[in-house]
């Protein structure tokens, strides 16, 4: 260090002209390219990757075992729908991918956002960033479109795997509307991983440990996939009436309460759209009534009717993404930083 | 004259109870070394992270470079550059790496962002570490990055929070030589807050000394010493071998020249008018004292700064009698 400012010179005076004037939006890309390039270079990501790619190697190795039984069986309307079958079928040894990633999506979710901003406030790394020119939200909403990007291409990617591995095996060619159905499956499970996500780095934004939001997100998600339906249960049985002493329009009423109670669950959401993006010839998510069946031919639904059913689903999904990241947003933007 | 760089403006900040930074009015010119003396917890940090726009104040503007920073950050934090005290960086990052990711977040164009990093870590004598991980950097070394991290920014206002912490003597020295280069030569202003007294004398043109969120004293060292002694002008110090007798103190104090005598065991410190070390070393020889010592007291920084936060301690443990003085003498001098 001796003698430096020698160097210094015109480097302070001169080129400012080179700085670009616009500032706003070029910070945010720089930062989701640095938030990118940081997971896929991490390990945590490689493993959540292998752990994706085991899960879904397993279900397609098991449904395409079984997808020629499944094909020839003439009962099934939904039959001729042999890239949606690929995704639904098994045998029972092991759960198909849909159902996979209602399980596994919210460990993804979690595990790319739980240390989000704590680590970088644990590190001095947050300071030193917003003292750069840029504004604070945009590190949350970095944050979460790197992540995001990252989710989207690793599911567009195994679902195109999925139907370039199925056309080179069974040969068979794939009908727009199913590919069109594979797409909405894919944006609806990265609506769902978003979810997750978002509410780790909402965690991460109360808590100034990672290890307590990475406890509590994990946390939640097993009260969810575990105890939640268990509670619900519980609560029927103390508090609804013995279904053998109503009319059948009373139980479906309760029934229809109890889904909707049932549907506070992100994992159910998903589960209700899958379900029906997937499986063409479902017609409704609830009960439905005998008049509602009657005269009704057991056809597939088209993409349209079925993204009417899905919709709500959706919409909810979207809400308690968009309500964690406004909370989030709400105790960050205030908050003291310095570590 | 031309509009100060940084105005602060009755800045206060309150968390809960606790004013850390209270009713702060504080101006710095371009150009200019200030430095932010100050014991720990005094809001030195608060302070400064008002000046970025990081910390709401509770009341009071600051302005940096002509723009609020509490309301419009981004352009100061486009002319400012920031060093915090516990600095950071992403560890899984090359050192490079992480200077590239602040250079591109300023907005430097893509072709030259490379260069001007090698450029900046080459200055400041990182260049053998450049592809190094941060996480296995020294404290020292994290520091000379973090002037890079400042630097690449090509800031007009420079600020430092405890930039010497952690580094050893001899690249402190380099280090503050550098700021006071680039000050020169750059017309950069510099703020660097510290608890090192010594090290802000060496470069800083003004120190305004912080204690419990208020600035007790602006200027350089030696209005701030005339300031602070121009009520106790000269001090003699006495060291005497036999055992003081109790009524010395008055007999001292009869003298017309002498202001105020302290008494500690075998050391006389004797305040009064210029000049009268003889006449005292004279009665006090008179009184029958082996006189082994006298020393006439001189004051630098060191004193001032020791005076102001003994005021400060002793207030905390409120025992504010003879302490509280020096500053309420203070601040009628200051308004």
């Amino acid at each position: 260090m001796k003698n430096p400012a020698v160097y210094f010179k015109g480097l302070f005076s001169g080129n400012v002209s080179s700085r670009s004037t616009k500032v706003g939006d070029r910070p945010f890309s720089v930062m989701v390219r640095k938030e990118v390039a940081d997971h896929i270079r991490s390990w945590r990501f490689i493993i959540l990757l292998v752990l994706m790619l085991l899960t879904f190697l397993g279900s397609m190795y098991v449904s395409l075992s079984n997808i020629s039984k499944a094909v020839g069986n003439a009962e099934d309307p939904d039959s001729l729908f042999l890239y949606l079958k690929l995704l639904t079928i098994t045998d029972n040894s092991l759960p198909p991918f849909h159902i996979f990633v209602g399980f596994l999506g919210p460990l993804l979710g979690i595990g790319l956002g739980f240390d989000a901003v704590n680590a970088e406030q644990n590190n001095g790394t947050l300071i030193r960033l917003l003292a750069q020119p840029v504004y604070r939200d945009n590190l949350l909403l970095a944050k979460f479109t790197g992540a995001l990007i990252v989710i989207s291409v690793l599911f567009l990617s195994l679902g195109l795997l999925m139907i370039g591995g199925g056309l080179i095996i069974t040969g068979v060619r794939i009908e727009p509307q199913e590919f069109l159905r594979i797409l909405c499956f894919i944006v609806l499970t990265i609506v769902y991983v978003g979810f997750w996500l978002n509410l780790s780095i909402l965690l991460s934004v109360v808590f100034k440990q990672a290890a307590t939001s990475a406890l509590t997100a994990i946390g939640i998600w097993l009260f969810f996939t575990v105890f939640y339906q268990m509670i619900m249960s519980l609560v029927i049985k103390a508090v609804l009436p013995d279904p053998a002493l109503l009319s059948p329009d009373e139980v479906t009423g309760y029934n229809n309460t109890i889904m909707t109670f049932l549907r506070l669950v992100p994992s159910q959401l998903y589960a209700d759209g899958t379900t029906t993006l997937l499986m063409p010839s479902v017609r409704s998510l609830g009960p439905l009534s005998m008049e509602q069946m009657s005269g009704a031919i057991p056809t597939p639904l088209s993409l349209r009717e079925s993204l009417l059913i899905v919709w709500p689903q959706l919409c909810g999904l979207l809400a308690a993404t968009l309500l964690c990241f406004a909370l989030a947003y709400q105790r960050f933007m205030r908050r003291e930083i310095r570590n | 004259m031309e509009a100060p760089i940084i105005e602060l403006k009755g800045l206060t900040k309150c968390y809960r109870s606790l004013r850390a930074v209270d009713d702060l009015d504080l101006t710095i010119n371009k150009g200019e070394i200030f430095g932010l003396l100050g014991p720990n917890g005094a809001g030195k940090s608060t302070t400064i992270l008002m000046l970025l726009g990081l910390t709401e104040p509770t009341s009071g503007v600051a302005t940096v470079c002509g723009f609020n920073a509490t309301k419009n950050p981004i352009p100061v934090k486009q002319k400012v550059g920031y060093m915090p005290d516990n600095i950071g960086f992403y560890n899984n990052m090359t050192a490079l790496e992480n200077l590239v990711y602040v250079g591109r977040l300023n907005g430097i164009a893509e072709a030259e962002v490379k260069e001007r990093a090698r450029e900046m870590l080459e200055e400041v004598g990182l260049s053998g570490a450049m592809n190094k991980r941060t996480a296995t950097f020294s404290r020292g070394m994290k520091q000379r990055l973090g002037l890079a991290d400042v630097l690449i920014k090509q800031p007009e206002v420079i600020i430092l929070d405890e930039p010497t912490l952690g580094i050893d003597p001899s690249g402190v020295k380099d280090f503050l030589a550098l700021i006071k280069q680039l000050s020169r030569q750059q017309g950069l202003t510099v703020l660097l807050s510290s608890h090192h007294l010594h090290q802000v004398q060496q470069v800083c043109d003004r120190v305004g000394i912080f204690v419990g969120g208020k600035l007790l004293a602006e200027g350089n060292i030696d209005t701030l010493a005339g300031n602070l002694f121009a009520r106790e002008p000269f001090v003699v110090e006495v060291t005497v071998q036999n055992p003081v007798p109790p009524t010395l103190e008055t007999d001292l104090l009869a003298i017309e020249t002498v202001k105020k005598v302290l008494v500690n065991d075998h050391l006389l410190q004797i305040s009064g008018s210029t000049g009268c070390t003889p006449d005292l070393v004279r009665f006090l020889v008179q009184k029958g004292m082996h006189i082994t010592g006298v020393q006439q007291r001189s004051y630098g920084l060191d004193e001032i700064y020791e005076r102001y936060f003994e005021t400060n301690l002793n207030e905390n443990s409120s025992s504010e009698k003879s302490s509280g003085l020096f500053q309420r003498s203070f601040f009628r001098k200051r308004k």
